[in-house]
């Protein structure tokens, strides 16, 4: 019986290996949590493009760094910032060289409900709100952006006890958009789509209000021979994605 | 050993009026409905006695307000703690009763004093009628009283059991087969406690036992259960004895007789014991009991035979002059039960169809009985 | 020891949390796991499912239906917000909300364990002397279900000591409020404080196992006695 079995399998994976693309690869990518929608667009792109396949994972920067760091199998890194990145290139974890900034970052200040942010800084100043949303400074690059801005509008002191911190910038939305928070800073990227605000009401923060947010990305030494890591890598860099990021409100 | 029992003079039980139990229940059970209708003596001990499953349990259950039937009434002496009709049901922990369980039931956390005080400190001092000291005395567990109950045997759990129960000062006494769980050993030690309660406490016992030598040792009135109703329910003596019930007893009908000892025979170990009234003796191998003792001895219709004539060379011991009263055929007629006064009391004797017919026995006829056999009870 | 004042504050809180959690837990759970033990009615099962839900759902679940519930749109921010104490979220009271919830079956399951190993046995030799429900739960049930409620009391507050998923969702990592030490520890490993978040685990680790270990040689030194 076996003998039966082993004879009707192995031609059946002999076609399967023929009729995949003998050069199609498969490349692990590890994205800062901001950066998921568009991250998720270009992917798809890149997929029916040249017949590679993305598996993205995505979570906050700190956290990805330590796991790249403790041998997770990450062949690509999207940071959101630039100091992690370069971090992991001087420690020896990503292929020198490689390492460019995919996208600049803007802070918005993002509300759920409709006409709660005018476009302007007046509601932080009037403060009518319990709970102030913003991403942990120490952990995500958009937190410190925020605690910047924060600070150059004189604001930290009087808004600190205000302040609720989520893990990530992806928990930070979550606090505003079920109401916990009424309002907070979050990536434009989370609230912005093809072109315009998806809901709510925000200010775009002017970027002189706080330090570029670089977004740098890296090939990591484990993706070093990846064909698939090697091609989406440049493929940040065309014209589709280019298109893609800017469209979700980033900048190049 | 033969059990000597004291101040046996239980009054006959009056029915009616404020002397009495009156009880109606109706449970549903998943495989048997308990429906009974009872009406037992105010004083005295009570037993209902059935197979398991025969609902005695359940009835008791019922006496104390641990289950509640969907139709019932129950009246002790005076005090109604059931009335469905008006929608009345006194919860089990408003009533003066003593529950004394089938496994002893006791508190494992608390000592046996503490066990004790339970439901002493529960009442009311001015309704305390049986002190510690009493009870600890009537059941002997004065040596135990700073133990757990989880190093007692299972007769010391019993008595404390009993002692327990006794200490909540009830106005009736339930004890569901308090004896069932105990080796032949302890059964004969925890016994003769139970006779004591019979003798000196004023209050109704109701006695649920599957055992027809307890039964005929303790009690005054008998109930029969079966598959729960009531089938009979009378004076022990009489409802033992009577011939429409088969088998009584399961085992084959007996008699139970009251008797004084009058001598003993050192030489051939035999005692000699007379029926009150009526002269009439019986002799029995046993060890020697004070004269004057008395004692209640079983016989068996096996036991009985009769004779036209009083036997001259019989090695029977015990020939009685008898009187016939009437009978019964049983099982599958090859035997006749039949009913014979001797002295004031009554025996049966188990003969074939073919002897009755041949003696051509007949009402009020004058003969002779054969006792072969008397036992005494609490021997086995 | 490089732990810091922020380090000291977030075990404080959580022991704060887990006693308090503790505390209610047992409150609320020994009438639920009380009628569990006694009922026959057909709701027993499905409340009893309820109640083990916690055991089986990622906290994070647990976390993400109490922020959407808690908010002002959900059925307890409403509700709260009519009494006037407005939103839960963010605040050590909803933490504690959070975490009854969370450790509800490791306190109600041994609870209802040690009241159906009693059965109704002592409960019916109490009615039969005189006394009443209340009486025989104070006097009968609760000294037979103690070791019941020393289990329940531990796994109740270790549970809520490892809580994490439900206070990431809800906490908003306030210092004082609802910086709970593992979200501290999560705070070290996501700014590459390997030295302080080791300082602060193997600490949590320590105390806990003291805590257990104490406790465990309690009950059984108990046993031995019986």
């Amino acid at each position: 019986m076996r003998f039966g079995i082993f004879h009707t399998l192995c031609p059946l994976f002999a076609a399967l290996a023929f009729t995949s693309n003998v050069l199609a690869e498969q490349v692990q990518v590890a994205v800062a949590a901001n950066f998921t929608a568009p991250l998720q667009a270009i992917a798809r792109e890149f997929e029916s493009d040249t017949g590679h396949t993305v598996l993205a994972a995505f979570g906050a920067t700190g956290q990805l760094y330590a796991q790249i760091r403790n041998g997770a199998p990450f062949e690509v890194f999207l940071s959101a910032d630039e100091r992690t990145a370069a971090k992991l290139e001087r420690e020896g974890l990503g292929v020198s060289g490689s390492r460019f900034t995919y996208a600049v970052g803007r802070l918005v200040l993002w509300s759920a409900q409709a006409g709660y942010v005018d476009g302007s800084d007046a509601v932080l100043k009037a403060s009518p709100f319990r709970h102030l949303a913003i991403a942990n400074p120490k952990a995500a690059p958009y937190g410190l952006a925020a605690s910047q801005v924060l600070e150059k509008l004189g604001l930290s002191a009087t808004l600190k006890d205000k302040l609720v911190e989520g893990q990530s910038i992806t928990q930070t939305h979550q606090f505003i958009a079920t109401g916990n928070a009424e309002l907070g800073f979050v990536a434009l990227s989370q609230v912005y789509k093809e072109g315009q605000l998806s809901s709510g009401s925000a200010w775009r923060v002017p970027a002189e209000l706080h330090t570029p947010i670089k977004q740098d990305a890296l090939i990591l030494k484990k993706g070093e021979h990846n064909p698939a890591a090697l091609a989406f890598s440049e493929y940040l860099k065309g014209e589709k994605a280019t298109a893609i990021i800017q469209s979700y409100g980033y900048q190049r | 050993m033969i059990w000597p029992l004291q101040r046996r003079n239980v009054p006959t039980p009056t029915l009616g009026g404020a002397g009495e139990i009156q009880a109606r229940f109706k449970v549903e059970h998943a495989d048997f409905t308990l429906d009974v209708d009872l009406n037992l003596p105010g004083r005295g001990v009570s037993a209902l006695f059935g197979h398991s499953g025969s609902g005695k349990t359940s009835c008791l259950r019922c006496f104390a307000g641990l289950d509640r039937p969907s139709e019932g009434y129950l009246q002790v002496n005076g005090e109604v703690w059931q009335d469905s009709a008006q929608g009345l049901f006194v919860p089990a922990h408003k009533r003066a009763v003593g529950y004394v369980f089938q496994g002893a039931n006791l508190f494992a956390h608390l000592s046996v004093r503490r066990n004790l005080e339970y439901g002493l400190k529960r009442i009311p001092a001015a309704q305390r009628r049986i002190a510690l000291e009493q009870a600890v005395e009537l059941l002997g567990i004065g040596h135990l009283l700073q133990r757990l109950p989880g190093k007692l045997s299972g007769g010391e759990q019993q008595r404390v059991g009993i002692a327990r129960a006794l200490l909540t000062s009830p106005r009736m006494l339930l004890l569901d087969e308090p004896l069932a769980a105990l080796d032949l050993k302890r059964k004969q030690e925890v016994l003769p406690y139970l006779e004591r309660l019979h003798s000196e406490l004023q209050m109704p016992i109701i006695y649920v036992s599957h055992s027809p030598d307890e039964v005929a040792r303790l009690a005054d009135h008998l109930v029969l259960l079966e598959d729960g109703k009531v089938s009979a329910s009378g004076p022990l003596k009489e409802t033992l004895l009577r011939a429409d019930l088969p088998f009584v007893f399961e085992e084959d009908a007996e008699a139970v007789v009251d008797a004084q000892v009058t001598a003993h025979d050192p030489a051939y170990g035999l005692l000699a014991v007379q029926l009150p009234g009526s002269g009439i003796s019986l002799q029995l191998p046993h060890g020697p009991l004070p004269p004057g003792q008395s004692v209640r001895v079983k016989i068996k219709a096996r036991d009985v035979s009769l004779s036209l004539q009083q036997a001259q060379h019989s090695s029977v011991l015990n020939l009685l002059p008898a009187r016939v009263v009437d009978w019964i055929n049983v099982a599958e007629q090859a035997h006749v039960l039949v009913r014979v006064q001797v002295g004031r009391e009554q025996l049966m004797a188990r003969i074939t169809r073919y002897s009755f017919d041949r003696l051509n026995i007949q009402r009020e006829q004058s003969l002779w009985a054969q006792v072969k056999s008397v036992s005494l009870l609490g021997a086995s | 020891m490089p732990l810091t004042e922020a380090d000291f504050a977030a075990v404080l809180l959580t022991l704060e949390l887990a006693a308090l959690t503790t505390v209610l837990l047992l409150l609320i759970g020994t009438p639920i796991a009380w009628w569990l033990a006694r009922t026959g009615s057909r709701w027993k099962q499905p409340i009893g499912a309820i109640v083990a839900l916690p055991l089986v759902l990622p906290p994070t679940v647990i976390g993400f239906y109490l922020l959407v519930s808690m908010g002002p749109h959900g059925v307890i921010g409403q509700l709260t917000q009519s009494l006037g104490l407005g939103t839960l979220t963010f605040t050590f009271t909803g933490l504690l909300i959070g975490s009854v919830f969370y450790s509800l079956p490791f306190v109600v399951q041994p609870l209802q364990n040690a009241f159906e190993a009693i059965g109704r046995a002592p409960l019916e030799a109490a009615a039969t002397l005189r006394a009443g429900p209340w009486d025989a739960f104070f006097t009968v049930v609760l000294p037979l279900a103690k070791p019941g409620f020393v289990t329940a009391a531990i796994l109740g507050f270790a549970h809520t000591v490892g809580e994490f998923g439900v206070v990431l969702m809800i906490g908003g990592n306030i210092p004082g409020k609802t910086q709970v030490a593992s979200v501290q520890i999560y705070n070290h490993v996501e700014t590459m404080n390997y030295a302080q978040a080791h300082w602060l685990a193997g600490g949590m680790v320590l105390f806990s196992f003291i805590v257990l270990l104490a406790l465990y040689s309690g009950r059984s030194s108990q046993r031995v006695w019986q």
